[in-house]
C-alpha cells in the first residue's frame, strides 16, 4: 500500500460525508491504482463465454493496467498483464481473437498462453555475434501473471495474494445472488462501451444508489417497472463494498404516496406505450424479483432488469473520464421467443437506455458541480450513518457501504 | 420507374429523414417508417460479430413512438442538437420496389449547450426502402456505427 495519510482529512461525521476532492484529486486517484485495483480486491475481466476454445483471447483492463484474458489448451483461464516482459509494448493488439502463442511484434518475443516466455528472436545472436548474454534466464521474464476464479461463466482476477477467496471476499448473502443470475451456460449477445467525463467512483456511487433511481429514472416510474413503494430492499454484505438492490412484482399496494400527490416529476398518469411488448417479460428465475442489481467491490456492477441481463465495467480513464462496459447476455437454451425479448428489453439499459441514459451524464453533472468546491463534502445521510442492509430503497446505505470498504485500503 | 428516379427518390427519403431530426421534429419521425418495419442503431463491431444487442432496436412502429415520447416526457438530458451529413449513396438491389435495399456513409456532428461540438456517430447506413407507394418508406434501417464508444449517452436517434 502506498502512503496516503497526506492524501486528505476524512469528515469528522464519518461515512455520512465525503469530500469532494476525492473525485478530483490526483494523488487520490495515482494511489487508487495501487491500493484498490491491484490492491486485495477481486477484479472482473470477462465471462467465459467470450473465450469458449482453447487459444481464445480478449483484453480487458483492471483499472488502467491492460490485461489479456486468454483460454488455456487444458481449458482453463489466464489472466496476464499485457506488457512485453522485454520493453512494455502491448502484447495482443487486437480486442479479441485465437492464437496458439502470445507474440509481441516489436521484437517478436514469444510468450505460452500461461505467459512464460518461450522464444526470444536472435537469442543466441546472428552468425556468433550479438544476442543475449549466456545467463539470461527466460524463466524469469514472462507476462505478469494474476491469480485468477471463474465463478459461473464469470471470470475474476487479483493482483493481491492477500485477496480472501472470491466466495468468502463476496460473502454469502452476494454470493447467491451472482450465482441466481448466472445459473445455466450463457449466451454473449453484445457489447456497449459509454465514455463519462467523471470520476469513477461516481458512476459506482450512482449505481449503489438506489434512493435515485424511481426519482431521476421517469421512464421508470411511469410505467411502473420499479418504484420505491414496491416491495423490495438492499443488501449490503459486512465489508460493505457489495450491495445488492431488488425489487419484487408484487402490486404496488400504497395508494397515497408523494408520486400521487403529484410531487415528484418521474409520475405522469396518462402515459401508455405504444407497443407494450417493450417490457413484456417473464419470471425466468421463478422467485418474483423483476429487478436486481448487484454491486461487487470495487468496480463491477450485475444487472437483472426484467429478462435485461448485462455486466458492467467501471473502468478509470483518468481522474475525471470513465469508461463503461457493458456485455450483455441470455442463456445457451434460450427460444427464438427469449432472444427477442431480450433485443426488446435491451432497449431499457446502455448508453441509449430508458433507464439507463440519464446514469451516462448524471455523474458529469456532480464533477462540473464540486469543480470550485474541492473542500466541501456531500450528505449521504438517507436511511442513517451506518451501512447496514434495509428493507426499503429509500436510502443511501450503500452507498456508506462503499467507503466502508474504500477507507482503509487507502488509508483514509 | 428508371434507374435515375429511384436514386432520385431514395435521396430524398434520405435528406427528409435528417432534416426531420435535425430540426427537431421528431414527432414526425415515425412517419418515415413502413407499419411494419426495423430499425436499430447497433456497433459496427457488434453487428460484424453476429452479436444481436446494440443501442436501440425497434421491430414495430409504436416503439419509435414510445421512443419519442419517452424523450420528450420521461427521459433526462441536457439540450443538445444533431447535424447529420450523409454520402456516398449506393442503390444495391432495385429489382424490387417495395425493397430497394440502400447504403450509405452518414456522420453527425452534436453540438451541445455549451457550444462544444463533436463528432458523436460516424457509420453506415442499411436501409430497405419501399418505394411502391407515393411517400417513399423505410422498411428497414440499420444504422451501424463505427466509433465504439457512445459519449456521455444516446438519447436523440440516428
Amino acid at each position: 500500500m502506498s502512503n496516503t495519510s497526506s492524501l486528505l482529512e476524512w469528515p469528522a461525521e464519518g461515512l455520512t460525508r465525503i469530500p469532494n476532492r476525492i473525485y478530483s484529486d490526483e494523488a487520490v486517484y495515482r494511489a487508487e491504482q495501487t491500493n484498490i485495483f491491484q490492491g486485495p480486491t477481486w477484479q472482473f475481466v470477462g465471462l467465459e463465454v467470450e473465450i469458449p476454445n482453447s487459444g481464445d483471447f480478449k483484453t480487458s483492463f483492471i483499472g488502467e493496467t491492460p490485461m489479456i484474458v486468454v483460454r488455456d489448451r487444458d481449458g482453463s483461464v489466464n489472466v496476464l498483464e499485457n506488457r512485453c516482459a522485454h520493453r512494455g509494448a502491448l502484447v495482443c493488439l487486437k480486442e479479441h481473437g485465437n492464437v496458439r502463442s502470445l507474440a509481441c511484434v516489436y521484437h517478436s518475443w514469444n510468450y505460452s498462453l500461461k505467459g512464460d516466455l518461450i522464444g526470444v528472436a536472435f537469442e543466441r545472436g546472428v552468425k556468433g555475434k550479438g544476442g543475449m548474454p549466456a545467463d539470461f534466464d527466460k524463466s524469469q521474464h514472462g507476462l505478469r501473471r494474476l491469480r485468477v476464479e471463474l465463478l459461473n461463466g464469470l471470470i475474476f482476477a487479483t493482483f493481491s495474494a492477500e485477496t480472501p477467496a472470491l466466495e468468502a471476499y463476496l460473502g454469502p448473502e452476494i454470493f447467491v445472488r451472482v450465482k441466481r443470475v448466472t445459473n445455466r451456460p450463457m449466451k454473449l449477445l453484445g457489447y456497449s462501451r459509454q465514455y463519462m467525463h467523471n470520476n469513477w467512483k461516481l458512476y459506482v456511487e450512482n449505481v449503489k444508489d438506489s434512493y435515485h433511481a424511481s426519482l431521476l429514472h421517469a421512464f421508470f416510474t411511469t410505467f411502473k417497472l420499479n418504484r420505491l413503494t414496491m416491495q423490495g430492499g438492499i443488501i449490503v454484505d459486512e465489508s460493505g463494498g457489495h450491495h445488492v438492490s431488488y425489487s419484487m412484482a408484487a402490486q404496488d399496494e400504497a395508494k397515497k404516496t408523494e408520486y400521487e400527490q403529484g410531487e415528484i416529476r418521474a409520475h405522469i398518469d396518462d402515459m401508455t406505450l405504444a407497443d407494450p411488448n417493450l417490457i413484456e417479460g417473464v419470471d425466468e428465475f421463478d422467485d418474483g424479483v423483476t429487478l436486481q442489481i448487484l454491486s461487487v467491490f470495487p468496480n463491477f456492477v450485475m444487472q437483472q432488469i426484467r429478462n435485461s441481463l448485462a455486466v458492467r465495467q467501471v473502468i478509470p480513464k483518468g481522474v475525471g473520464e470513465t469508461e463503461l462496459v457493458w456485455t450483455y447476455y441470455g442463456f445457451a437454451d434460450d427460444d427464438s421467443v427469449m432472444d427477442r425479448r431480450r433485443q426488446r428489453q435491451s432497449n431499457l439499459v446502455g448508453p441509449a437506455g430508458y433507464i439507463s441514459m440519464e446514469d451516462g451524464c448524471i455523474a458529469g453533472f456532480v464533477q462540473r458541480g464540486i469543480a470550485g468546491a474541492g473542500e466541501e463534502r456531500s450528505v449521504v445521510s438517507m436511511g442513517g450513518a451506518e451501512a447496514e442492509s434495509q428493507d426499503t430503497r429509500a436510502t443511501e446505505t450503500s452507498v456508506r457501504g462503499f467507503w466502508k470498504a474504500y477507507r482503509p485500503l487507502m488509508g483514509l | 420507374m428508371d434507374e435515375r428516379e429511384i436514386h432520385y427518390r431514395v435521396e430524398r427519403l434520405l435528406t427528409d429523414y435528417i432534416r426531420c431530426i435535425d430540426d427537431d421534429r421528431l414527432e414526425e419521425w415515425p412517419g418515415f417508417f413502413t407499419d411494419e418495419c426495423f430499425y436499430q442503431i447497433i456497433a459496427a463491431s457488434n453487428h460484424d460479430r453476429g452479436l444481436p444487442v446494440g443501442l436501440v432496436y425497434a421491430d414495430s412502429k409504436g416503439m419509435l413512438v414510445d421512443r419519442v415520447a419517452a424523450l420528450r416526457q420521461a427521459n433526462i438530458y441536457e439540450p443538445q442538437r444533431y447535424r447529420h451529413l450523409f454520402s456516398a449513396v449506393a442503390v444495391l438491389d432495385s429489382s424490387d420496389l417495395e425493397r430497394i435495399c440502400v447504403e450509405s456513409h452518414y456522420l453527425v456532428v452534436r453540438t451541445m449547450q455549451g457550444g462544444d461540438s463533436v463528432i458523436f456517430s460516424v457509420g453506415r447506413y442499411v436501409d430497405v426502402v419501399d418505394l411502391s407507394g407515393k411517400k417513399p418508406l423505410f422498411r428497414e434501417r440499420r444504422v451501424i456505427f463505427d466509433n465504439e464508444r457512445v459519449d456521455t449517452m444516446l438519447a436523440i436517434p440516428l
